[in-house]
């Protein structure tokens, strides 16, 4: 199978306004390249499926977005990635500020190991959240689908509860900090299938109020929760779309060999 | 051969050739079984062998330990007695004890972990949390490693020049803390950061996605759940200072003394000293003084780990993991 060059792919435009802009974005790790010359552009309170087979560069590509890449010493970004405008890799940009407001929930569930009650107001205690605690603890954790479940024991460990309460814990942690995006690498690829269909339901509700780019190799969760979809394949941006179009009408022959199951 | 059901032959070897691809019908054909020699008898019996050699070590260890104790405490236990914790060393066996040499070495330990814990942490969450993976980390990280096999004397040689002379602290209790400070600091250093590598990342990167900058994520998550193995290698550490003799007698530590030092500017002698000296002397009562001192020195070592180990508990119910 040969590559797609960046002039072959097709990468569809949607209309602004954007949260996130990707300008001919490179990622490598010393001398290997993990994600080649990949532009798209994501438009605000769409969900954003990024899928393709593992080791493509989805996370490495979703890291770069809130420069999580930052704590990987090999890694090294080039290009430009715009929110609000403005290039989050300029000289004077702060990634501290920048991840504040894109949030992130990653693969593997991680509560701090401190009662469900710190867990939400930790983030916004240190980001100088000014309003009523017990209100952003309640509201958070409803909005994530947990509250129901977790009422009656706020001061127990985050780490007392089953792996999928802890992700939807993660998750009412990245709302409490009213972010304007929040980036979710493979969020249910640890989770039963009960846990993970509350958390697409909650995705669904979810992109109301954020912007959601979300990893998932599994291809029915992608079609089920996704306005785009982005294919990636060897670090490189195949397909970019409306997900129906994606799947029904693939442009590139990769797609859709991808999608209809005949790799990953 | 047996690859006949176009398994390889690996596969085969492993389910003996017996493994048939579903609905196929009974190989015609003898299938050659590959052959099996589970050697069960000589693996019990090794089994039973380690077990019991493993056994052997342990009961020597324990009984090398209890014939030091049991000899030390038949000679010196009846000597022990509060007179002989509150009298100063004396030119009488009978009346001499160890005041002198208790402060001194309560006041040493206290004033080495004033100086090595904020260091010997402070440059472990640097180089595990702040520092970036370059050349010279890894230059530091094998010196360091290094640093805690030098032998002690070596040490009480550097804190006789750098301490005694160069700055002036003189043979004070303050010159013998920095000196013990050096040697402890590798140790200390080496055990925070194996402390601190034990944190999952997850926790780290959960924090940084809050918009947590490094210094909150370690303070807030990082350091509450490394603090009791911390704490494990701070106090095992201070324990070896406790009863390290050789650099003290370097940097010139008193082996008569007759007053409780009161300021760190002040000449000092520790417990270890204080019993070299008196199994050194000729007179067989003066060794029974020694032995009674020797227990004294190791009941403050046990009170020491004891302290290590009601720490550990507690702060590991804190940090809820
Ligand atoms: N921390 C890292 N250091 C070095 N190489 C990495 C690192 N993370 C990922 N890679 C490499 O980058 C490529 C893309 O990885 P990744 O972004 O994790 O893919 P995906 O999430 O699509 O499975 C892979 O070849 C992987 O081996
Ligand atoms: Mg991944």
């Amino acid at each position: 199978m040969v590559n797609v060059g960046k002039d072959q792919a097709t990468v569809f435009e949607p209309s602004a306004p954007y949260a996130i802009e990707v300008n001919d974005v490179n990622v490598s790790y010393g001398t290997s390249r993990a994600v080649l010359d990949v532009s798209l552009k994501i438009p605000e309170h769409t969900i954003v499926a990024l899928i393709g087979p593992s080791g493509c560069g989805k996370s490495t590509l979703l890291r770069s977005m809130n420069r999580m890449n930052d704590f990987v010493s090999s890694a090294k970004v080039t290009g430009e990635i715009l929110f609000r405008g403005s290039n989050i890799y300029a000289d004077d940009a702060d990634p501290v500020l920048l991840r504040r407001q894109i949030g992130m929930v990653f693969q593997k569930p991680n509560p701090f190991p401190t009662s469900i009650r710190k867990n939400i107001t930790w983030g916004p205690g240190i980001n100088g959240f000014q309003g009523d605690y017990n209100k952003l603890v309640e509201s958070s954790l409803r909005r994530a689908a947990l509250w129901d479940e977790v009422a009656g024991k706020l001061g127990e460990s985050g780490l007392a509860l089953s792996g999928g309460q802890q992700q939807r814990l993660c998750i009412a942690r990245a709302i409490a900090m009213d972010p304007d995006v929040i980036l979710m690498d493979e969020p249910c690829s640890a989770l039963d299938p009960g846990s993970t269909l509350k958390i697409e339901n909650l995705l669904l509700e979810l992109k109301e109020r954020f912007t959601i780019v979300i990893v998932t190799h599994n291809m029915q969760q992608a079609r089920r929760v996704s306005d785009y979809t982005a294919f990636m394949y060897q670090g490189e941006l195949v397909e970019f779309g409306p997900t129906d179009g994606v799947f029904e009408t693939p442009k590139q022959e990769l797609t859709r060999d991808y999608v209809s199951g005949r790799f990953g | 051969m047996s690859n006949t059901h176009g398994m390889t032959p690996t596969n085969s070897a492993i389910f003996g050739g017996s493994l048939r691809i579903p609905g196929e019908k009974a190989a015609a054909k003898p299938v050659v079984r590959a052959t099996w020699k589970p050697r069960q008898r000589w693996r019990a019996f090794s089994s039973k062998l380690f077990f019991f050699t493993s056994l052997m070590a342990t009961v020597l260890a324990v009984a090398a330990l209890i014939y030091l104790l049991q000899s030390v405490a038949e000679q010196g236990l009846d000597r022990v007695s509060w007179s002989f914790i509150t009298s100063f060393p004396s030119r009488f066996p009978a009346k001499a004890g160890v005041k002198a040499a208790l402060w001194g070495s309560a006041y040493l330990t206290v004033l080495t972990a004033a100086i090595s814990v904020p260091i010997g942490v402070g440059a472990a969450i640097y180089l595990e949390e702040f520092a970036a993976d370059s050349k010279l980390r890894r230059f530091i990280d094998i010196n360091i490693a290094n640093l805690a096999g030098v032998p002690s004397i070596v040490y009480g040689m550097l804190g006789l020049m750098l301490f005694v002379r160069i700055c002036h602290f003189g043979r004070s209790l303050l010159a013998g803390a920095a000196t013990m400070s050096l040697l402890i600091l590798p140790i200390i250093i080496v055990a925070s950061r194996e402390a601190l590598k034990t944190i999952p990342t997850g926790i780290r990167h959960a924090a940084f996605g809050l918009g947590a900058t490094r210094w909150q994520t370690v303070r807030a998550h990082v350091l509450p759940s490394a603090l009791p193995g911390i704490l494990t290698g701070v106090i095992l550490s201070l324990s070896r200072a406790v009863g390290e003799t050789a650099p003290l007698l370097m940097i010139g530590a008193l082996s008569y003394m007759a007053f409780v030092p009161e300021t760190p500017m002040d000449a000092f002698t520790v417990l270890p000293i204080q019993i070299f000296n008196w199994t050194a002397r000729p007179q067989d009562e003066f060794h029974v003084t020694a032995a009674a001192g020797i227990i004294v020195l190791l009941a403050l070592l046990l009170t020491v780990n004891a302290l290590a180990i009601f720490l550990r508990m507690r702060y590991q119910r804190k940090a809820q993991w």
